[in-house]
């Protein structure tokens, strides 16, 4: 029993478990409208995206998360209203706006010069080197995010399902996307020095789909979806310190092999209530 | 999503159409970016009017319901509509995403998004859904996932949702396309009762035989207004070549109108088309 908790004497490991599991619950959360949305890819994008920003708030010696911020919303923002038009699909938008804004911090970065440790973790992640400020940070966004979906959450669901009757029911569809692009970049923003630009993708999608496959209720998919999340984070951070393996990366496996699990499950429970296909003999 | 065209000014609307009318469009045109889907459109839609529109693909029908429906702006015109008009809009069963996690009673109670702030609904919100589900005959599944259901009760699931809003115009985008011909009486059964009741009802189609002419008014549409009244009034050859851009044949059995497609026969042998279109009105009244 000593050896299992022994990991939770030491104080950056209680941290790195902390903002592991609010990162896994917020992007759970989060994750959910993303992947409804057919927007999946965005997380990936988006995470590079705000590269730019940080990058380019390193460069003016501004605060790291203010910079990483409004990078990140501006393109969500930008990919939100090209993908409106209808000659270019948000999949396109996605592309072009975020590896456009990826290159603009590499290109800050060779001139401005030198990585600081920020930049490092903001690329592979770094959840065993977070502060308890960070956990702070993070924690402070999952509530102020649970919040804004607990209020919102009847024209969020309206306008993610349907946004056109969304529309035409009194629901203004575009304040409805401007606050899941803020909460979406506020996220990404403080969860990329966990799991890091490359992985948070995977944080983002993976445990919603896990719970799409478990529940066909909507309220259901968000529960599991935020528990699942935070179950990956604690997992995955735990594993980490005794398999010696990177944490985000371990964060990541943890949450696929759940999801081949979920799949499993998800094949013999449709598989049960299939009705039995032969011939009848009277 | 509201689309509002770009390169000209808004237009008015207003309130207060003329008395009995729930609105009206006054010489109203559209445009999705330089191509125009409604031009000079005038249309009244009256309290219990029941209105049919009907035109061929891309002639700007769905544009026309979303015009009146207010998710679509028009660039030049006048949309003026009673003061605090609710309307009820019910979407093509094509467009709806049927793997999205929603049971029945939830895609209902999404018709609630002005009511309570909390995510969860008052017993009273789910007594209302539940006897809006009663009364379109789904009572029961509203613990249903949507995709389990038939095609006729998930048309019945979105009219039930645009019904929990106690709508005064109840829009429906093409109620029967996809569907079989005894889950298209059912659910014209079902909007003939909603109109009985005194709801105004604008629905578009593109059967012309089985829900068209069988409606008090019809609207035939291509980007503009081609002709507006009764279907004797309206399903003419001449209406129809104009609206569809071919020869229709039209008959008439106990005095209602029936649209004959016409194709044109070929030699088997020479590939030669053999008969020629017949045009005209005949009357096959018993």
């Amino acid at each position: 029993m000593d050896t299992l908790l022994e990991p939770f004497a030491y104080g950056f490991f209680r941290h790195a478990i902390w903002v592991a599991m609010l990162t896994g619950g917020l992007c759970g959360l989060v994750g959910t409208y993303v992947v409804l949305r057919g927007m999946s890819y965005i997380g990936h994008g988006l995470s590079h995206a705000i590269f730019g920003g940080a990058a380019a708030a390193f460069a003016l010696n501004a605060n790291f998360y203010a910079g990483a911020f409004i990078w990140g919303f501006v393109a969500a923002v930008l990919i939100n209203g090209v993908s409106r038009r209808r000659t270019i699909g948000a999949d396109a938008a996605i592309g072009v706006i975020t590896s456009a804004s990826f290159a603009i911090g590499i290109a800050i970065i060779s001139v401005a010069g030198g990585f600081t440790r920020n930049f490092e973790a903001a690329l592979f992640g770094n959840v065993l080197g977070v502060s308890l400020g960070d956990v702070i940070i993070v924690g402070v966004v999952a509530v102020i995010t649970g919040m804004i979906v607990f209020l919102r959450y009847r024209p969020l669901l309206f306008t993610t399902f349907d946004p056109e009757v969304a529309e035409v029911s009194g629901v203004s569809t575009m304040w409805i996307d401007l606050i899941l692009a803020m909460v979406l970049a506020s996220t990404i923003t403080v969860t990329m020095n966990v799991v890091g630009v490359m992985l948070i993708a995977a944080v983002l999608v993976i445990p919603p789909v896990i719970a799409r496959l478990l529940t066909d209720s909507f309220h259901r998919m968000l529960w599991i979806s935020v528990g699942t999340g935070a179950l990956c984070g604690f997992l995955g951070v735990y594993l980490s310190y005794y398999l010696d393996w990177s944490s985000g990366a371990t964060v990541v496996l943890t949450a696929a092999a759940l999801f081949v699990v979920a799949y499993v499950v998800s094949a013999l429970r449709n598989r049960r209530a299939m009705p039995d296909v032969g011939f009848a003999v009277h | 999503m509201s689309r509002t065209c770009r390169e000209a000014t808004l237009p008015t609307i207003g309130t207060d159409p003329l008395p009995g009318e729930l609105l009206a469009l006054e010489k109203v045109t559209c445009r999705y970016g330089h191509e125009p889907v409604l031009v000079n459109i005038d249309l009244t839609v009256g309290r219990g009017d029941f209105l049919g529109v009907v035109g061929p693909s891309g002639s700007g029908k769905s544009t026309l319901l979303k015009t009146i429906a207010g998710s679509v702006r028009p660039i030049a015109g006048k949309v003026r509509r009673t003061r605090d008009l609710t309307i009820g809009y019910v979407p093509q069963v094509e467009t709806v995403n049927w793997y999205f996690p929603v049971t029945v009673r939830e895609a209902v109670l999404m018709a609630r998004v002005q009511g309570r702030t909390v995510p969860w609904s008052s017993a009273r919100e789910r007594a209302e859904a539940d006897e809006a589900l009663e009364r379109l005959g789904l009572g029961g599944l509203g613990d249903r996932h949507i995709r389990e259901l038939s095609g006729g009760q998930q048309q019945r699931v979105f009219v039930a949702r645009a019904m929990l809003r106690r709508p005064q115009l109840l829009l429906l985008d093409e109620p029967t396309s996809g569907v079989d011909v005894r889950t298209r009486h059912d659910v014209m059964h079902l909007i003939h009762d909603l109109h009985h009741e005194g709801l105004a009802i604008v629905l578009t189609t593109h059967d012309l035989n089985g829900i068209a002419s069988h409606l008090p008014s019809i609207v035939c549409l291509n980007r503009e207004v081609i002709a507006f009244g009764t279907p004797r009034q309206v399903i003419t050859p001449d209406v129809l070549e104009r609206t569809y851009g071919a020869p229709l044949e039209v008959l008439t059995h106990g005095g209602m109108p029936i649209v004959v497609e016409q194709y044109p026969e070929f030699d088997q042998t020479t590939g030669a088309e053999v008969v020629p279109l017949r045009e005209g009105h005949h009357d096959h009244s018993a």
